[in-house]
C-alpha cells in the first residue's frame, strides 16, 4: 500500500534514531578497542604506546580475574535461582482466587521502583547492620549471635538485596504468563485425579517455559552489570568484586585505561553471548 | 459443601498472599516509618514499630543540611529531559516501522535492542573521556544525552508495540479522504497513540530516575541527581537511620507513585512483547 513517497519519508523518520544509536555503539566501542591495545596511564605518563594483546593477557592472568568471574556467576546464578523459584511460587499463589489481588500486586511490585542506591543502603544499614539492624534484633530474639552480614556473608547479602529488587519483575512476568494458562485443562487434570505436584510439573511448568527463559535472559543482562549495590555496600571488598566492578576499579581507581578497556571487551563479549539468545527469542515473537 | 471449601481456600490464599506481599513491601514500609522517628527511636532495642512520637524533624534536617532541592532538580531534569528527548526521536522511528515496514525493519529493531546489551562498564572510559573533551563532565546535558541513548531502544520498542495495535484501516481511510502524511500523523495517529506514548514516557522516566551507573560515575558536585545524593550516605556509619530514611523516602516516593500507575505497561514493556 505504501507509496514510494511514504517509503522514503519513513526512512527519513527512522534516520535520527538509527544514526544516534549507531554512533552510541560504534564510537565508544572503537575507542575501547583502541585503548585495549595500548599501555595508557593518564596519571602516570599518559599514552605509552602499543602493546598488542598484553592487556588482554594481563587482565585474564591477574589474580583478581577468576575470583571476579566466580563472584559474578554466583551473584547472577544466586539471584536467578531465588527470583525464578520464588517468582513461580508467588505467581501461582497470586493466580488463586483471593480478595484484594490488585492490592497485593501493588505491594509486590514496589521494590522494583526503589533506586538501587536506596535499596542497598536501607538493607545494609537498617536490616543487616550487626548492631542496630532488624536482623540483628531478630537473631538476638532467637538467642543467636547476629551475623556480620557485610563482612562475613557479603556475597549472600548482595544476593539477598538484588533478589529483593528483581523478585517483582520475575513474579509479574510469570503471573502474566500463568494467567493465559487454560483453566479447564487444570480442572480436567484435577478431576482425573492428578495430584497438585503432577499438575504443576506437566501442565503449569511447561506452559511457563518461555516466560522463564525471558525472565532469565533479561535479568542476566541487567545482573551482569550490577554496580550501585556493590558500590554503596562493600565497595568491592570481602569477595564481592564482580567483573563489572573490577573493570570499574581498573579504569577509575587505578587509572589503568588499557587494562580496564581489555576487561571491558571481555565484558562486552560475555554480554553479547547472552544477548544472542535473547534476540532469538524476541525475534521469533516478531513473526507472530 | 464444595462452596465452603472454596471459601476456606480463598481465605487461606488471601491471608498467605497478603502476608507475603507485606513481607516484600516491609523494607519500604520500615524506611517510611523510620523516617518519622527520632534517631534514638530509630535504633531502639527492641525496635519500635508504631508506638513512637511522629516527627518531621528528619525531613527538615535533610532539607536544611544538604541541598536536597538541587539533587531533586537534577533528577527531574535528567530523567525528564532524557525521556522527552528520547520520545521525540523515537516517535517518528517507531511510527515508520509500524506503518511502513520494510524488509529490514525487523533487523533494525533487533539491532537497536542489541545496543541495549552493551555493558556500560565496557565503554566507561571512552564516555568519560568524551565528556571531558566536550567539557560536559558533571553536567546535566551529558547525562540527558547518555540516558536518552541508553533508553532509546526501549522507547522505540514500546512505541512500536503500541503503534502496531492501531488498525491500519483507519489510516487507509484517512489517506483515501486525501489526508497528507503530515495530517495523517497529526490528526489521526497522534490522538490514538497518546495512551501508548504516555505510558512509554512514564516507564522511561522511572528507568532514568533510578539509573545508577552513569549518574554515579559522571557526576560530582554540580549535576549529581538523587542516586548520588543517597550514595553519599554510604560512608558515615551508625546513628543516622532516621535521616537516611527520610532522604530515601523523598528519593523514592515520586517514582513509587508513578510506578504503581504504570505497573502493567512496565511488565509488557520490559519483555519487549515476548510475554503476553
Amino acid at each position: 500500500m505504501a507509496t514510494q513517497h511514504s517509503r522514503s519519508a519513513a526512512r527519513l523518520m527512522m534516520a535520527p534514531a538509527v544514526v544516534l544509536l549507531l554512533g552510541w555503539m560504534l564510537i565508544p566501542l572503537t575507542m575501547t578497542l583502541y585503548f585495549s591495545f595500548k599501555k595508557y596511564l593518564p596519571m602516570r605518563g599518559g599514552d605509552l604506546g602499543w602493546v598488542g594483546f598484553d592487556n588482554y593477557v594481563r587482565f585474564v592472568t591477574s589474580s583478581a580475574f577468576w575470583p571476579s568471574v566466580m563472584t559474578t556467576l554466583i551473584i547472577v546464578g544466586g539471584v536467578l535461582a531465588i527470583t525464578v523459584g520464588l517468582g513461580i511460587l508467588l505467581a501461582i499463589l497470586l493466580n488463586q482466587p483471593m480478595w484484594g489481588q490488585g492490592f497485593v500486586r501493588i505491594l509486590v511490585i514496589a521494590p522494583f521502583f526503589v533506586m538501587p542506591t536506596v535499596s542497598a543502603l536501607v538493607w545494609k544499614n537498617m536490616f543487616m547492620d550487626p548492631n542496630y539492624g532488624l536482623f540483628a534484633h531478630l537473631w538476638e530474639f532467637f538467642g543467636a549471635t547476629p551475623v556480620q552480614w557485610m563482612s562475613q556473608a557479603s556475597l549472600s547479602s548482595i544476593v539477598i538485596i538484588v533478589s529483593w529488587q528483581w523478585l517483582p519483575f520475575a513474579t509479574l512476568i510469570l503471573l502474566t504468563a500463568i494467567q493465559s494458562l487454560d483453566r479447564e485443562q487444570l480442572d480436567a487434570a484435577e478431576m482425573d485425579g492428578a495430584p497438585a505436584t503432577k499438575r504443576f510439573a506437566y501442565i503449569t511448568l511447561p506452559h511457563l517455559g518461555r516466560a522463564i527463559t525471558v525472565v532469565i535472559l533479561i535479568q542476566t543482562i541487567f545482573l551482569l552489570s550490577i554496580f550501585a549495590e556493590i558500590f554503596v555496600t562493600t565497595g568491592g571488598a570481602f569477595g564481592t568484586k564482580t567483573l563489572t566492578y573490577l573493570i570499574f576499579q581498573r579504569v577509575l581507581e587505578s587509572q589503568n585505561i588499557g587494562l580496564g578497556s581489555a576487561g571491558g571487551v571481555y565484558a562486552i563479549i560475555l554480554a553479547n553471548i547472552v544477548a544472542i539468545f535473547l534476540m532469538r527469542i524476541v525475534g521469533k515473537n516478531l513473526d507472530a | 459443601m464444595a462452596r465452603a471449601v472454596t471459601r476456606q481456600r480463598k481465605i487461606v490464599n488471601t491471608a498467605l498472599a497478603w502476608g507475603i506481599g507485606f513481607l516484600i513491601f516491609f523494607p519500604i514500609l520500615w524506611t517510611i516509618l523510620t523516617s518519622f522517628k527520632t534517631e534514638a527511636q530509630a535504633i531502639a532495642d527492641p525496635p519500635i514499630f508504631l508506638g513512637f512520637n511522629w516527627t518531621l524533624a528528619n525531613y527538615e534536617a535533610v532539607l536544611e543540611r544538604s541541598n536536597y532541592g538541587r539533587f531533586l532538580w537534577n533528577s527531574i531534569i535528567i530523567a525528564g529531559g532524557s525521556t522527552v528527548l528520547g520520545i521525540l526521536i523515537a516517535v517518528p522511528a517507531a511510527w515508520s516501522m509500524a506503518f511502513v515496514p520494510g524488509k529490514r525493519t525487523k533487523d533494525i529493531l533487533l539491532w537497536m535492542l542489541s545496543t541495549k546489551m552493551l555493558p556500560a562498564v565496557g565503554v566507561l572510559y571512552p564516555i568519560y573521556l568524551l565528556c571531558i573533551q566536550f567539557g560536559v563532565l558533571d553536567s546535566k546535558i551529558a547525562l540527558v544525552i547518555i540516558l536518552m541513548l541508553i533508553n532509546l531502544p526501549i522507547i522505540v520498542w514500546m512505541l512500536y508495540t503500541y503503534f502496531r495495535e492501531i488498525p491500519g484501516e483507519i489510516l487507509e481511510a484517512a489517506r483515501m479522504d486525501g489526508a497528507s502524511l503530515r495530517e495523517e500523523v497529526l490528526y489521526v495517529l497522534t490522538p490514538m497513540a497518546i495512551p501508548g506514548i504516555a505510558s512509554t514516557l512514564l516507564l522511561n522516566f522511572i528507568l532514568a530516575w533510578n539509573e545508577a551507573f552513569w549518574t554515579l560515575n559522571l557526576t560530582a558536585a554540580k549535576a549529581a541527581p538523587l542516586t548520588a545524593f543517597i550514595a553519599s550516605y554510604s560512608s558515615p556509619e551508625g546513628l543516622f537511620y532516621a535521616k537516611l530514611s527520610a532522604a530515601s523516602t523523598m528519593a523514592i516516593a515520586p517514582i513509587l507513585i508513578l510506578g504503581w500507575f504504570s505497573q502493567k505497561q512496565l511488565v509488557s514493556g520490559l519483555t519487549f512483547g515476548a510475554v503476553k
